[in-house]
């Protein structure tokens, strides 16, 4: 019997759930800016469906569109039949890699820094130290001169290292304030808790606020969502592993919500069951996006008023992985003197997209450009946006247009209107 | 590639750049097909201008190297009118999607024929007025392909279909040639050619530039969802409604195998899923009126025997309603890998019974069938799931659909409502037009396009001596 053809084992029983109605084209933010079919979402199932049944090869060009697409899902929200969008491209990624369609330094380094720094909280740490000392004595610029595209576009992406004390871990348990209301675990992430430490914190601060005791369970890493999008499905479910084993312990396994500040994070955990059938769903289960978790238990009015113009951007993974859009607006309404405006498209893609914007720097600025311009409308004295990607990229947008507009995490607003 | 298709695409390249002249296999391999998966043809080349004068300077390279040409707007018709024939160009209109003016007072906006339907409503909506003809396909289909399909949506049974909103064209003639037809008033001298353009399906050119109507949004909007226990008295209400001699805004019935896949997916909004109809209603105008307009309805459904009659509380709830209609065609993914969707219009009257037999048709050739279509003007879309896989399968699709457009054709209907003729249905002219009928079509078609490199084997029978259109029903078997 002859060797499956790529895609075929894979994929190819999800692509059959497409049929072709085309509704999902002008979701994708890559079929806008390049009106090219095969660059949609109805095209690369295509694709994905022809490369499975030998009509095409799995050749540089069906490569270089399932790279091209930013994993956004927004097609997701817009496709009557269902399909598995996202799932499907991890996948179909994987057998790119297989395939031997991705090569070069820049592709290595990726993949080294995702598999050998991103996962080990130590290493990350040695290294944010190490880059703001470059910072302070402002070595960095000549560091990201480096011939390459992507660890230019890192250094203009990066934001100033928070302080060491800032950057200090979580403690392993905070006791709930005020009448007692359930117990949670919290979920740090990998480069967010160094980068935006001040975030986590926030985080866990605003849930004792509100009568929750948090506890950090020691054993867990990255959510390997950044690893799966780039093709490295086997190392995403070494750490899927990992988390499973450090939220299914004793103490974790009581708890009410394991509560994730990341919309990529969360929606990698919550879809846990697809890269380990049939272990990840009661951990999945219990997976809340912390504007979720405060909008369902209900939100302890804070005291403080936060004078500001604040636009919500929706981050991709939290309103088309995830399903949630209401909850962070009504969260932020609750803050008195806050002024929540609305701009145009909150729900498209701003080209962060996990490591895209470092990997597809061309049309990642394409999309950020819009994403600016639309909010740059709106004047607002603060976004909010719930995912540290688009935080990275939103801020870097905004920096290079010398715009007064800061980028924050909801939390970190709920926060100082509990201070 | 053949020496030839090489020469084609470097001239082509040449006008609108080689990032947007796409030729390799797995690129063309996209645009095989449109929403109709019944048949495929891979073109030689797919090209996306952003003007007239690139479209036109494209028009003329594919006439002197003789290429057929085909324009596409978002690939989301039902008929095939965007399905490439052998040797074809793809003229792909994505790019195009400026609004080039929008003129509140005079009530109109001159668009490109790649804007997004529903993109012309959200721009204009500030201005208290919309773009009326609202295809299911509305979010992502484009203006040039309403315009080539003559369009309709839910909302045509009062506002009409594209035909109704279209002022004024610039065309791209098969030779290259821009004119201008119609004007911005409405009203021009001579031939009517805007209203022969509009539903031709692309065989006349391609229209680069469109002058369109904008409505003003209705004062007062109700929509209201009757819930019955079977098909037919959903049908019954639909007939009574219309004898009273209401002029609601839609009418729209869709069946218990519908709600199932739409209640499974995105779109889900509700509805019951014990239900045999539900009929979304909705009535527009002026808001004085409305509450007189809803007691009636209440009461001709109460005789009708419906089971629950829900009033959209506001505009959120309104929202749902449309999704869960709009979304149903799509919601059958969820039933089989393809669909395929008539459009044959029916005398109201005859509503019921005409079901009761396409019923009875997909049944004898063993065949998933649902409903979910426009009541009240009378456009039935059945559609059938099926798997292209199977060629056995596909022979049945492809039986069973000639079966159930000769139903309504004999019932006094007519081919297609909205959807157009395309590749699906030119074979079926003749059940409803002479000899001599189609020869004045052809007339007409060969006065503007006389070689007929524009689009060919659409909208109208394929003779013999025609353009081989070299579309043939696809024969895939599945891998492993």
């Amino acid at each position: 019997m002859a060797a499956p053809r790529p895609l075929e084992r894979n994929v190819y029983t999800q692509t059959l759930d497409c049929i072709h109605c085309g509704l999902c084209l002008s979701a994708c933010p890559t079929y806008v800016v390049t009106g090219r079919e095969s660059a949609s979402p109805r095209g690369r199932v295509y694709l994905m469906r022809g490369v499975a049944e030998g009509e095409i090869e799995l050749d540089p060009v069906v490569a270089s569109e399932l790279q091209l697409c930013l994993g956004c899902r927004a097609c997701e929200s817009a496709c009557p039949s269902g399909v598995a969008y996202g799932a499907m491209l991890e996948r179909a990624r994987e057998s790119v890699v297989d395939a031997g369609l991705r090569r070069g330094p820049a592709r290595w380094l990726e993949r080294w820094a995702l598999r050998h720094i991103v996962p080990h909280r130590r290493r990350l740490h040695a290294l944010a130290s190490l880059l703001a000392v470059l910072q302070r004595l402002r070595l960095d610029r000549l560091v990201f001169r480096l011939p390459l595209e992507s660890l230019r576009r890192a250094g203009s992406l990066l934001p100033a290292v928070p302080g060491r004390l800032d950057r200090r871990p979580l403690p392993a348990f905070s006791a709930a304030e005020g009448e007692r209301r359930g117990r949670v675990a919290l979920f740090e992430g990998c480069i967010a808790s160094e980068l935006f430490a001040a975030i986590n914190h926030a985080t866990l601060r605003v849930l004792t606020r509100n009568g929750f005791d948090v506890v950090v369970p020691r054993g867990q890493t990255c959510c390997g969502a950044l690893q799966a999008h780039s093709g490295d499905l086997s190392f995403a479910r070494k750490l899927a592993r990992e988390n499973l084993v450090a939220f299914s312990a004793r103490d974790t396994a009581a708890v009410d919500a394991l509560v994730v500040n990341s919309a990529g994070c969360g929606a990698a955990l919550r879809e846990l069951e697809q890269w380990l059938p049939g272990e990840g769903a009661a951990v999945a289960a219990k997976v809340r996006d912390v504007c979720e978790f405060l909008d369902e238990v209900g939100l302890r009015p804070p005291p403080h008023r936060v004078a500001a113009r604040v636009c919500y951007d929706d981050p991709c993974h939290l309103i088309h992985a995830q399903g949630i859009a209401a909850a962070p607006r009504r969260l932020l309404a609750c803050i008195e003197g806050l002024e929540l405006v609305s701009h145009a498209e909150p729900d498209s893609c701003c080209g962060a997209a996990g490591t895209y914007n470092l990997t597809q720097p061309d049309m990642s600025r394409r999309i950020l450009d819009a994403k600016i311009t639309a909010l740059e409308a709106a004047a607002p004295d603060i976004v909010a946006t719930g995912n540290p990607g688009c935080l990275l990229q939103l801020q870097a947008g905004f920096d290079e247009r010398e715009l007064p507009i800061r980028v924050l995490h909801p939390v970190e607003l709920l926060e100082a209107a509990y201070r | 590639m053949s020496r030839g298709h090489a020469a084609l695409i470097e001239r082509l390249a040449r006008v609108v750049g080689s990032s947007h002249c796409l030729s390799s296999p797995a690129e063309l391999f996209a645009y095989e097909c449109d929403a109709l998966t019944l048949d495929a043809v891979r073109p030689v080349a797919v090209v996306l201008p952003e003007d007239a004068e690139q479209v036109s300077r494209l028009v003329g390279v594919c006439g002197e190297l003789g290429h057929p040409f085909v324009p596409r707007g978002a690939g989301t018709g039902l008929s095939g009118g965007a399905h490439p024939v052998e040797g074809a160009v793809v003229i792909g209109c994505s790019r195009m999607r400026r609004i080039l003016e929008v003129d509140a007072e005079n009530r109109l906006a001159v668009v490109q024929p790649g804007v997004v339907n529903a993109d012309l409503s959200a721009a204009v909506a500030h201005l208290g007025l919309c773009y009326a003809p609202d295809p299911s396909s509305q979010q992502a289909c484009t203006i040039g392909g309403n315009i080539a399909e003559n369009s309709g949506g839910p909302h045509t049974l009062k506002y009409g279909t594209t035909t109704n909103h279209v002022l004024g064209l610039e065309l791209v003639l098969p030779d290259g040639e821009r004119v201008r037809l119609g004007s911005k008033s409405g009203f021009a001298a001579g031939y009517d050619l805007v209203g022969a353009v509009v539903g031709s399906e692309g065989t006349l050119g391609i229209v680069t530039e469109a002058t369109v109507r904008l409505v003003p949004l209705p004062e007062g909007v109700e929509t209201l969802l009757a819930v019955f226990p079977d098909l037919q008295s959903a049908c019954r209400l639909v007939g009574r409604v219309i004898g009273a001699g209401m002029i609601p805004a839609s009418l729209e019935i869709i069946d218990q195998r519908t709600i199932a896949a739409v209640e499974a997916s995105a779109y889900a909004a509700g509805l019951p899923l014990d239900a045999g109809a539900v009929l979304l209603i909705e009535l527009d105008g002026a808001a004085c009126g409305l509450a007189d307009q809803v007691a009636s309805i209440r009461e001709f459904a109460a005789s009708e025997g419906v089971r629950e009659l829900r009033v959209a509380r506001d505009e959120d709830e309104r929202a749902l309603f449309w999704r869960a209609r709009k979304g149903s065609f799509g919601a059958m993914g969820r039933l089989a890998p393809d669909i395929y969707v008539h459009d044959a219009v029916v005398p109201r009257s005859k509503l019921p019974d005409v079901l009761e037999r396409i019923c009875q048709i997909a049944d004898r050739y063993q065949l998933q069938l649902s409903n979910v279509f426009h009541a009240g003007d009378g456009n039935l879309h059945p559609i059938i799931s099926f798997d292209r896989r199977s060629d056995e399968e596909l022979g049945r699709v492809v039986a069973a659909g000639r079966e159930i457009l000769e139903l309504c054709v004999a019932a006094g209907g007519v081919l297609t409502g909205e959807h157009g003729v395309g590749v699906e249905k030119r074979d079926y002219m003749g059940l409803i037009f002479s000899a001599a009928d189609l020869a004045a079509m052809t007339h007409l078609r060969d006065a503007f396009n006389p070689t007929g490199i524009c689009n060919p084997g659409k909208l109208l029978p394929v003779t013999r001596s025609c353009v081989e259109s070299g579309s043939k029903a696809r024969a895939r078997v599945s891998p492993g």
